[in-house]
């Protein structure tokens, strides 16, 4: 059970998250929605507490976990996949298990790391540098080690935005297993709204730094939904078994709510640690 | 169960692929420390006397057997402690600088890049103008300015990241910053001196290993020692950092802390090098690329590849300061770049790959 309570992050004299409240199940996949700048990826880097926020985390039971504790039951997968550098595929999947490396890298670490490659078919990159891949492909290297991390709770801004259609869906697949197996948590900042309705158990959607809307796919997305959150007239029709298409047909007037804060691009300086 | 077996088949390849790359790049790092302990022989043997190479390596490897006292006399108290000193100094500046290059994300760094050396200058140059001397230790004058200054020169930097941030941005701004400030009061001493004091000062500034005794290399080599230690402790947290800021966070990292650690380690290192040898350049820069060209980004073995290589280049140099000007030691800082610029080109030129 991941449990927020009075979740706030200021940026600055700016609020970006304003007392958000929710709590997940073990196992289940949850999507968060929401224009540009609306606080999904502050959300998740609150929880995962890469940046200073107010309020109370607590994981499997009611003690509030403190930032500089989060990070062993905590893995957050960040948007940009454009760092790099020529470390190699399988030195980036090891640094996933930080903790257990010593100077020398055990045989079943190998083999651990060497199996989640294997698992998303990029066992012949091993040894490629991050430079010699493609973004799509590093965006798989990062999620195969946020897994390999064996985390309880998972955080994954925008995990699909480098990806074709057909690793969109694969690796989507490949986290709901994951969840479902392990009994992880995992929330994922997604645009497209089709595949967030098709994977996800439960949406969260934001508007600024507020849940407007919290619910199963299902019960939550609706055509004035999609206005308030976006600013589009859309579309949405129930295809096989159920599952919801979503078509954006057009945009409709600018929305002064979705423009992103502005700050300072060095706050908020202070730092926390999951030593 | 055909599925399972082939998937086990290709787990089996890729541990293969990566244990592969892994007894590579120890290859090179075993190779590294052969071609140092060559280097090691030959900079011994060079020099104004003649010496055999047999009765070098008797007094290296049996001193109390040796046959000649005069060549004992010679390798152990001139040559030794100069060659010791150049690997010490090599390896002091290499470490900093792939560290340097580490922390602040940036291919161009080095130890010189925040400024410590300029102020380790500065330093030596105010005591050399002012005839200062330290009471009982007289000798030691210079080293000992050279060495504050330079942790002044960190603690100013160090004051001013924590205050405004420790990115690499603010530390390289602040660093370069201190490196002008204190270029410039070294200019201002070097216009304010006598001719023979300038001279003097011009001369440590060039840097060499004339100046080497087994207490220099005995300090600059626990320094070094200890660094290695310390650094060696968190060689996965830094090349974490080679993922970037928010990744190195998203691990588990405090990268602040680091950043901060590593740091002060590497201002220790470049004032424990330059103390006592002068300010020699290039070497904290060219030896990490040469490193990382051979091993990669796995601190484990690219941080003491880096320290064998800077020792390279160092005591490559030194052998080049001997026999340049026959009778004559031109001073070693003149000479590194003159060493590493074509050892680095032939790398470039030989590599198919980008490295950073």
């Amino acid at each position: 059970m991941l449990k927020v309570s009075g979740l706030c992050v200021d940026y600055g004299p700016v609020s970006v998250l304003k007392d958000l409240a929710f709590s997940l199940e073990p196992g289940s996949f949850t999507a968060l929605l929401g224009a540009n700048g609306t606080g999904k990826s502050s959300l998740l880097k609150g929880i995962a507490g890469i940046i200073p926020a107010k309020g109370e985390i607590s994981i499997s039971n009611d003690l509030p976990v403190m930032p500089q504790q989060r990070g062993s039951s905590i893995a957050y997968m960040p948007q940009d996949t454009g760092a790099t550098s020529s470390l190699t595929v399988i030195e980036v999947i090891l640094l996933g298990r930080l903790r257990s490396l010593g100077l020398q890298v055990s045989q079943s670490l190998q083999t651990a790391a060497s199996g989640i490659l294997t698992g998303f078919g990029l066992q012949t990159l091993e040894t490629r540098t991050l430079d010699e891949i493609s973004g799509g492909q590093r965006q798989l290297v990062y999620l195969a080690q946020s897994l390999f991390r064996n985390p309880k709770i998972l955080l994954l801004d925008e995990p699909t935005a480098a990806l074709d259609l057909r690793h969109q869906l694969i690796v989507l697949d490949r986290v709901v297993n994951h969840c479902r197996k392990n009994g992880t948590i995992a929330i994922a900042a997604m645009h497209d709204l089709s595949l967030a309705a098709k994977c996800a158990d439960r949406l969260i959607c934001m508007s600024q730094g507020k849940i407007v809307a919290d619910g199963a796919p299902d019960k939550v997305l609706s055509a004035p939904l999609i206005r308030k959150l976006y600013g589009v007239e859309a579309d949405i029709v129930a295809g096989h078994k159920g599952v919801l298409h979503i078509t954006p047909l057009k945009a409709v007037e600018t929305r002064q709510a979705s423009a992103p804060p502005k700050y300072r691009r060095s706050e908020p300086r202070e730092e926390w640690s999951g030593e | 169960m055909l599925e399972i077996e082939l998937i086990m088949t290709d787990i089996s390849q890729t541990i293969g692929t990566y244990r592969q790359l892994v007894t590579r790049r120890f290859h090179w790092l075993a190779s590294a420390g052969i071609a140092l302990a060559a280097i090691v022989i030959i900079d011994i043997l060079v020099g104004p006397a003649f010496l055999n190479i047999f009765d070098v390596l008797a007094s290296l490897v049996l001193p109390e057997t040796a046959s000649d006292p005069m060549v004992y006399i010679i390798v152990h108290t001139i040559r030794l402690p100069m060659t010791m000193m150049a690997i010490t100094v090599g390896a002091s500046l290499g470490i900093a600088g792939v560290q340097m290059q580490t922390i602040l994300g940036n291919p161009l760094a080095s130890p010189y890049t925040l400024g410590f050396s300029a102020a380790a200058g500065f330093g030596a140059a105010l005591t050399i103008l002012f005839g200062l001397q330290l009471p009982f230790l007289p000798d030691f004058t210079v080293p000992v300015a050279a060495f504050a200054m330079a942790g002044f020169a960190c603690l100013l930097v160090y004051g001013f990241a924590h205050i405004r941030g420790v990115t690499a941005e603010v530390m390289i701004l602040a660093g370069i910053a201190t490196l002008f400030l204190f270029q410039s009061l070294q200019s201002l001493i070097q216009y304010l001196a006598s001719p023979e004091v300038l001279q003097e000062i011009v001369f440590w500034l060039f840097g060499s290993m004339l100046k080497a005794t087994w207490f220099s290399v005995s300090v600059s080599g626990g320094i070094l020692l200890i660094s290695v230690l310390v650094l060696a402790m968190d060689s996965w947290k830094l090349t974490a950092l080679r993922l970037g800021d928010e990744r190195a966070r998203s691990l588990g990292i405090n990268v602040h802390r680091l950043r901060l650690k590593i740091f002060v380690i590497v201002s220790l290192l470049t004032a424990g090098a330059v103390a006592f040898v002068g300010t020699i350049g290039f070497i904290g820069l060219v030896a990490p690329h040469i490193a990382r060209m051979l091993v990669g980004e796995d601190q484990r073995l690219l941080m003491p590849l880096s320290g064998i290589m800077g020792a390279v280049v160092m005591v490559g140099a030194s052998i080049v300061s001997k026999v340049i000007s026959p009778g004559a030691v031109v001073p070693i800082g003149i000479v590194t770049a003159v060493v590493g610029v074509p050892f680095l080109f032939a790398l470039i030129l030989a590599g198919k790959k980008r490295h950073w």
